[in-house]
């Protein structure tokens, strides 16, 4: 399907990350914005306001995240396609509701801003704190679908990537991006609607009285139906059977929650997106994501002109987590190197795929910045000369 | 056990079944609750007000209240403890057309869902939200809720409670709702017309549901069984429509004021939101955000 015209800017324009995430939004589709303001996400909010009337877009400042995602939950049973935007602690208040729209299969976006937490934290300063959050925040067992742009431009494409994840799956999903890729200013290219690929859920078709509402399809996903259209149906936030209906056994864990699971487990491969830079003869693998991956390619650039045979492999969905090829990369290369503004995450994920195989080393610089390239060119250098097998991950400090 | 009797006659059909969803019955709620009732109030005034039952979403939080959603044969939600009215607002800004209605209990909406309360109120979001107070949380044994009076027990006020309950219309009122009325659910009648007009109504509508607890407020508390509590209702209530919101509080065990308090028009979230879009249309008004520009 090509996106709806009234929504999508075509041309060459200059925008920030935010700016582009909201335009990203707008020609995905998306018709309904609930927010609640944060540093440093306005911009996304602010450019969709601003939008709004000539698109024919909704929205709504409510009184906390909590309630902004509630909201957009509401919202996508309306028909609309929703999201809302914010950072770290409003993340935190979000779980709940990203708990309910998994329960619901509701398709919405998240756009996740993160700065420097935990707590109150440093809120203008980029950080990618939030990468386990999104994965395990909420209680109980899910799958979500995370993409981790490192540019406006990405920040337009994947904003359209995670709504059409969304809606084909009937999963909140996440774009992980953070405050220098948010308010990085850099020109960004909006194609013609008709050359905007856009996917929206799939309705279920057959008779009134005989719809069920999580009865599943061969992917696992089931068809959905908007409110005011005749089926009276009931979804609850409780476990329940394919009519909606609360089920308070056991045994539903495995009828109602696995499925949750398989519905992304099974399309991994359909989902899974990685982006890398001369992998083939790396014996030095840098694997990054989201505005760290800037720097990596840099770092990347300088190792080979050094003589060292480094290579990249940039995460653009870092959940579901790549984990084959990045089991395949560390069989191949002597040493993997992880530098992360945090301390310490994604690169447990690494580890988890690759122990054994690779050294893995690990670059924290969460106070850095991620135009800091001389630590990651530092950090090839170290790895590349690392010959025994150590266990455990190397922290560099 | 005693047996079914059996009968030829031909299987009765509730009044209310094109509304309910009899395939979960029977339900879950306890002999002597008062639930049922206000659900039985509520479908008959969706009746009376002629509304188009496709039309009309119901979202309910958690709790006993909460279960509501699940037996009204509506597009109905049973969302996330104390954010039924969230999600309500997302489904009315996004979809005007859609009748809203909010229905669950006192712990729901007034302890967790406080604050969603009052601003959807403050906002006048086009929905109808039906609290139906027990003074008690229930669904969880029995623990001190945000409407139990002073001096009661529950189980997590051992001693009685030392907190001051909400008066739920004075809070309604002032934060903006634009129709407010109480009854209890001895009150069927009284209650059903509420309902009805509060349906009717376009702007934030509260209707208190006071309703018996047997299973733990009366028991803890030594108050009999449900009918000790409708007789209870019955002695001590006293109708005063149009009574100052602000003497309406509670105590334990005594007088309860019933009736239509506020009947007023202010203009809805909506109908501003409209408003305020014709107007940018018109170029009346400009948006000081930043403005995509097609250069």
């Amino acid at each position: 399907m090509k996106a709806d015209k009234a929504g999508v800017l075509t041309g060459s324009h200059v925008l920030n990350g935010n700016q582009a995430c909201a335009e990203g939004a707008l020609a995905a589709g998306c018709r309904f914005l609930g927010l609640y303001p944060i540093v440093p996400s306005i911009e996304v909010s602010e450019r969709f306001l601003a939008r709004a009337p000539e698109v024919g877009a909704t929205f709504i400042q409510m009184e906390d995240e909590i309630s902004a995602l509630a909201a957009v939950l509401g919202a996508s049973w309306t028909g609309k396609k929703s999201m809302t935007v914010t950072s770290g602690p409003g993340l935190s208040l979000m779980m709940e509701h990203l708990g309910l729209g998994i329960m619901l299969e509701t398709p919405c976006v998240i756009a996740d801003i993160q700065s420097v937490g935990p707590g109150l934290g440093l809120p203008t300063h980029a950080a990618q704190g939030d990468m386990m959050q999104a994965r395990w925040g909420s209680h109980g067992d899910y799958e979500i679908v995370a993409l981790a742009p490192s540019s406006p431009q990405e920040m337009f494409d994947f904003t359209i990537k995670a709504f059409n994840f969304s809606e084909r799956y009937r999963i909140p999903v996440a774009i992980m991006s953070d405050a220098y890729v948010a308010q990085l200013e850099e020109t960004v290219v909006i194609p013609p609607a008709d050359q905007i690929n856009i996917e929206t859920r799939r309705y279920y078709e057959g008779a009134k009285d005989s719809y069920l509402p999580f009865k599943r399809d061969k992917d696992f996903v089931p068809p959905m139906v908007d409110i005011g259209q005749g089926y009276r149906f009931h979804v609850t936030g409780l476990t329940h059977d394919d009519r909606g209906y609360p089920i308070m056994f056991e045994e539903c864990q495995e009828y109602n929650v696995h499925p949750l699971m398989w519905k992304v487990r099974n399309a991994v491969d359909k989902i899974v997106e990685v982006q890398e830079t001369n992998t083939d003869d790396a014996e030095v693998v840098v694997i990054s994501y989201g505005a760290t991956s800037r720097a990596v390619l840099k770092a990347i650039k300088q190792a080979r002109e050094s003589g060292i045979k480094a290579g990249g492999l940039k995460l653009v969905t870092v959940w579901p987590f790549p984990e084959k090829r990045v089991t395949e990369l560390a069989k191949k290369a002597k040493a993997i190197v992880v530098p992360e503004m945090n301390f310490g995450q994604i690169v447990l994920e690494v580890e988890r795929n690759g122990y054994g195989e690779a050294n893995i080393f690990f670059l924290p610089h969460g106070d850095k910045g991620a135009e800091y390239s001389e630590d990651i060119l530092a950090a090839i250098k170290r790895a590349s000369q690392t010959s025994e097998a150590k266990s455990g991950i190397i922290e560099i400090s | 056990m005693m047996e079914t009797p059996k009968t030829d006659e031909k299987q009765e059909i509730h009044p209310m079944e094109n509304l309910l969803r009899m395939d979960r019955m029977p339900h879950i709620w306890c002999p002597t609750c008062g639930i049922g009732l206000a659900v039985t109030a509520f479908t008959a005034a969706l009746e009376k007000a002629n509304i188009d039952p496709n039309t009309v979403s119901i979202v309910s939080g958690i709790g006993c209240t909460g279960r509501v959603a699940g037996y009204v044969k509506l597009d109905s939600f049973h969302t996330t403890h104390g954010r039924p009215i969230a999600f309500a607002t997302g489904i009315k800004v996004a979809s005007p057309k859609t009748k809203v209605v909010v229905f669950s209990g006192d712990g729901d909406l007034m302890a967790i869902g406080g604050n969603h309360f009052i601003h959807a109120a403050r906002r006048n979001i086009d929905m109808l939200v039906v609290c139906v107070n027990n003074f008690i949380y229930a669904m969880t044994g029995g623990q001190v809720a945000p409407t139990t009076p002073l001096a009661a027990y529950a189980t997590t006020s051992p001693y009685g409670c030392v907190e001051p309950p909400f008066n739920i219309p004075y809070l309604a009122e002032s934060s903006g709702a634009v129709y407010v009325a109480r009854w209890t659910t001895l009150h069927i009648r009284r209650l059903t017309n509420s309902l009805t007009e509060a349906l009717q109504k376009t702007g934030f509508s509260v209707v208190e549901a006071i309703s018996p607890c047997g299973m733990y407020y009366s028991r803890i508390n030594r108050l009999g069984d449900g009918l000790d509590m409708m007789r209870f209702y019955h002695d001590n209530v006293e109708i005063r429509h149009g009574e100052d919101t602000k003497n309406l509080d509670i105590g334990f065990q005594t007088k309860i004021i019933c009736g239509k308090f506020v009947d007023r028009e202010r203009p809805s979230y909506n109908e501003r939101y409209n408003q305020w879009l014709s107007e940018v249309k018109t170029a009346g008004r400009h948006s000081k955000g930043q403005k995509g520009s097609k250069k």
